[in-house]
């Protein structure tokens, strides 16, 4: 039997679609856990990002901050906090959001300050006040970055809460881990793990096309031109060089064909 | 923090670190090389443009954790094969870059390109002097996403058993020893920040006008 058929078998075969081990199960705690560190990492960066975009100090910390986080590695770090702590959900969701909350703050912090100067200060002529100002002016333009951050951060919790598995916890990387160490027929391991790893592949996709829709239904249409989202991290880097004369575009003509 | 530990592994730490580099930095190098022809074609053409772009986002999208295990199955490679993480570190670099290349030179002010044609630059050359230079900013902004997140995700590779500095993390769960993860999360930070450094200070060398308009004020 090749492996895209076992595959298949294995997809079709309703002992892996119920019970506690089933793929309802695993999904539902891969999502628990995910959902859980995305919302403590939102509520940790997107104030902070937000604060500093508005105020304009502190953004050197902010990069900086965001650059050691992306740079930890999660695996040792989950590994880390379970020897210290013991196994739990705590370290389990610390590990994931030290994953979220650098792309967050990132598109936090840069949605407001690719806010357009110019619709800030007709903001504040016309008498509104400061928190008025972060909270409806330059938020609604922030959507646009604060969804890219929460995408790409969405994409790596999902990503990697397949290591939780690792250290004994639930999600849809138990398929992965179980097939590694536990099936000693070559096929039968290999077919799990690709099991497993298909559904976290699945899971990523369709959250992935369903905050893009949340993300067109919020984001004001004025917002909208072509390229304007940002899809991927890369888009948001924090500039902490002097901007080129010649490359540096207004965010509201990046990516449109002169 | 059993602190002689250290040196009494120099031998494997130094192994793995180099294993490590090998595996998160050669994608970066030979993403590069595939991106900013794709980049270009995304930019010349709407067609290229239209398939590109979106099987970009798509590839971004899937973990690389899914890769890694499902292309042996594509390849015909060992699971435990290196080979494995390289090619999907490489896809997912390329579907960062791709991106950023193709809206870096769509950001070219047209005058420039006009300009550089008037002067009698052919397209080729005109490429290599003037688009692509203009577009290293981005470029190396790209980059450093994509080396650092690669030395990050390396390790995760630790769990099929291919993943430098990830080994520590694993063996050291086994062996309920803190010091030996605790060297690998130093070393793997260690060197996403020093990449990180390398490449800013590499877009630095290769655009001197910015120095200019850092001086202009």
């Amino acid at each position: 039997m090749t492996i895209l058929s076992s595959v298949l078998a294995w997809f079709a075969d309703p002992v892996h679609w119920s019970g506690p081990e089933g793929v309802p199960a695993r999904v539902l705690e891969h999502v628990y856990y995910g959902a859980l560190a995305l919302l403590v990492g939102a509520l940790l960066a997107v104030p902070v990002g937000l604060l500093v975009g508005h105020t304009g100090r502190g953004g050197f910390l902010v990069v900086g901050l965001a650059n050691w986080l992306r740079s930890l590695p999660d695996l040792g770090l989950l590994i880390l906090l379970v020897l210290l702590v013991g196994i739990g959900l705590v370290p389990v969701v610390a590990a994931l959001v030290v994953l979220a909350v650098p792309p967050l703050l990132a598109g936090a912090y840069a949605g407001v300050r690719n806010t357009d100067r110019a619709v800030v200060d007709a903001a504040r002529g016309m008498g509104m006040r400061e928190h008025e100002v972060l909270l409806r002016v330059e938020l609604p333009n922030a959507l646009p970055l604060l969804f890219g951050g929460l995408r790409s951060a969405v994409l790596q919790v999902v990503a990697t809460t397949s290591v939780a598995a690792y250290v004994g916890f639930g999600g849809l990387g138990r398929f992965l881990i179980d097939g590694f160490r536990a099936q000693a027929d070559p096929i039968a391991k290999y077919t799990e793990m690709t099991a497993g790893v298909l559904l976290i592949a699945a899971l990523a996709l369709l959250l992935e096309a369903v905050l893009a829709g949340v993300q067109r239904a919020v984001v004001s249409p004025g917002l909208r031109a072509p390229g304007r989202g940002a899809r991927s991290p890369a888009d948001m880097v924090l500039r902490d060089d002097p901007p080129c004369p010649l490359t540096e575009t207004k965010p509201e003509t990046a990516g449109v064909n002169p | 923090m059993v602190w002689d530990w250290i040196p009494r592994n120099r031998e494997l730490i130094l192994g793995l670190l180099a294993e490590h580099l090998v595996l998160s930095l050669l994608p970066v190098l030979a993403g590069l090389v595939l991106a900013v022809p794709l980049g270009w074609l995304a930019n010349r053409s709407p067609a290229a443009r239209a398939v590109l772009i979106p099987t970009a986002g798509v590839l971004y999208t899937i973990p690389s954790l899914v890769l890694f295990v499902v292309l042996p199955g594509i390849l015909g490679t060992q699971i435990l094969d290196p080979v494995n993480v390289v090619v999907a570190l490489t896809v997912y670099t390329v579907a960062l870059l791709v991106r950023s290349v193709a809206d870096a030179l769509a950001a070219v002010p047209s005058m420039v390109v006009a300009a550089a044609t008037a002067m009698g630059f052919r397209p080729a050359r005109r490429f290599v002097a003037v688009e692509f230079p203009l577009a290293v900013p981005v470029l190396i902004a790209g980059l450093r996403v994509a080396a650092v997140s690669n030395i990050s995700l390396v390790s995760v590779g630790a769990l099929i058993g291919v993943g430098g500095l990830g080994f520590l993390f694993t063996d050291g769960y086994q062996k309920d020893f803190p010091t030996e993860i605790i060297t690998g999360i130093v070393l793997s930070m260690l060197i996403a920040l020093l990449t990180d450094a390398l490449l800013l200070t590499l877009g630095r060398v290769l655009t001197p006008w910015h120095r200019l308009a850092g001086s202009r004020g």
